[in-house]
């Protein structure tokens, strides 16, 4: 168990490994109490997402859910989150990181007072929500039999209202695996049975409970940011390959100035994905990225993964020098190590 | 947990073999299991020299990577191949195939400094092992 955001949690249950290949072959299941909330409502709820967000809110229908950034007026990442326009139309739900709750409350609040001309309600409700998300290609099979409306037919980064063992949820059917599966959220108190009815139910395929660390290691295949290491107040989104999830010409937000800025006067760093074509060691975050001896940038995460069977990661290198294909050298404990571009994701799942 | 007899141990979770002046060394079944599943390890070739209780290798786990440090004093005969190429052995086998490096000892006296199987199975009761 170690301390993450001052919830004490397991980096493993049965072992890293173990755990990653049960997602991958069967499912999972992530108790993400630790995870925040933020209810947003009011007749300009959706103007208000999109004056804080990067992404085009306004693209959401009921019952849609987006990835999107909080970025500071500098263009610096405050968190990614996902929202999700509520089923009913009305209001939105909004999934915020751990270790980044406090600041991003402070921030959407500071962001509410300063647009007065908004009628919008921002409220934190972490501590009432629950949030487990099972993930895997069983996933759908375990959920068919407890949920009282139909799931799958839910299409991806959607959401519907629903009671899974008779626990009124919020099903998103997102996740961070790179697997199919849903998120729940539901009333705190019901958390444990939910937990405990989604287990029981997915034994008989294997279901299994996944811990931190496997978490890390499944997202990282799947490229999926993790908030401190591909994404943090000194990598834009822009460098971090997000781009995608900022919406430059939907009007002004905050940070959209200095994003358009930044992207007229050039990315000059790129997040590439790479394999260790040399035996020397893992990758990790914060190593140097040399080329020549040259520092060229620096890793943002890495693992052995278990889906590969090789040592892959994540790094931030300068422009000229990020391709498919293409050499860096991590430095290991002081060593270089050579390393090859590779195509992202690390891992795509069978559709 | 069980600790084998016959063997010395350090506070960091290494063990150490002696037979005459070779020492075997390798890490403990504690330190496999909070390591997790390891995926690399660095050894030092032989002709390294060793002393005592500095680091002399690297343990990589999915998790993280972690230091292993010197039992005793000497001069690196031989390193595991095996293990090498198979790190994950010293997950299922951390006291036997899994030997990491074996030692020329300089001076047994040193010895003297390790825990036996009864201290080091103390240690690791108290540090929530067992």
């Amino acid at each position: 168990m170690v301390d993450f955001a001052g919830w004490y949690m397991p980096v493993q249950y049965s072992g890293i490994m173990d755990e990653h290949r049960a997602v991958r072959s069967a499912a999972g299941l992530f108790d993400l109490g630790h995870m925040g909330q933020v209810d947003v409502s009011g007749p300009d709820a959706l103007a208000f997402l999109q004056y804080v967000a990067t992404n085009d809110v306004s693209l959401l229908g009921p019952g849609d859910a987006q990835y999107a950034l909080l970025c500071y007026p500098d263009g610096g990442v405050i968190d990614d989150i996902i929202i999700y326009r509520r089923p009913g139309g009305v209001g939105f739900f909004v999934v915020i990181n751990a270790g980044n709750k406090d600041k991003d409350v402070a921030w959407l609040h500071e962001k509410r007072a300063e647009r007065s001309d908004l009628d919008v309600e921002v409220r934190h409700i972490s501590d009432e929500t629950g949030m487990i998300a099972i993930q895997g290609p069983k996933a759908a099979e375990i959920v068919a039999g407890l949920s009282s409306v139909d799931l799958n037919d839910m299409k991806a980064f959607s959401c519907r209202e629903t009671q899974v063992a008779g626990i009124p949820c919020l099903a998103g059917r997102t996740g961070y695996t790179g697997e199919d599966g849903w998120e729940f959220y539901c009333p705190i108190e019901q958390v444990g049975d939910l937990w405990n009815s989604l287990l029981e139910a997915g034994k008989p395929h294997g279901i299994q409970p996944i811990g931190l660390g496997a978490r890390d290691t499944l997202r990282l295949e799947a490229r999926m940011p993790l908030y401190g290491n591909e994404l943090s107040n000194e990598i834009n989104p822009l460098e971090a390959g997000l781009g995608w999830a900022v919406k430059l010409n939907k009007g002004d937000f905050v940070g959209g100035d200095a994003l358009a800025a930044a992207k007229e006067a050039g990315i000059n760093r790129r997040t590439v994905g790479f394999k260790m074509v040399e035996r020397g060691g893992v990758p990790r975050s914060h190593y140097d990225v040399q080329l020549d001896g040259k520092t060229i940038g620096f890793v943002t995460s890495g693992t052995s993964s278990p889906s590969m069977g090789e040592n892959i990661g994540l790094a931030v290198v300068d422009k000229e020098f990020a391709g498919v294909g293409k050499p860096l050298d991590i430095i290991v404990r002081g060593k270089p190590v050579r390393a090859e571009q590779i195509k992202t994701p690390f891992y795509k799942r069978e559709s | 947990m069980a600790v084998p007899q016959g063997y010395k141990f350090t506070r960091t979770h290494e063990w150490v073999k002696v037979d005459g002046d070779v020492a075997t060394i390798g890490v403990t079944e504690f330190a496999q299991s909070e390591l997790g599943d390891i995926t690399y390890l660095e050894l030092p070739s032989a002709g390294t020299a060793l002393r005592q209780s500095e680091p002399f290798g690297v343990v990589e786990s999915v998790k993280a990577a972690s230091d292993v440090y010197a039992p005793i004093s000497g001069e690196v005969i031989e390193e595991n191949n095996a293990a090498i190429d198979a790190p994950e052995i010293v997950n299922s086998s951390p006291f036997n195939d899994a030997w990491l490096i074996k030692v020329r000892i300089e001076d047994t006296s040193q010895l003297d400094n390790l825990l036996d199987a009864e201290a080091y199975e103390k240690l690791v009761a108290e540090a929530g092992g067992h």
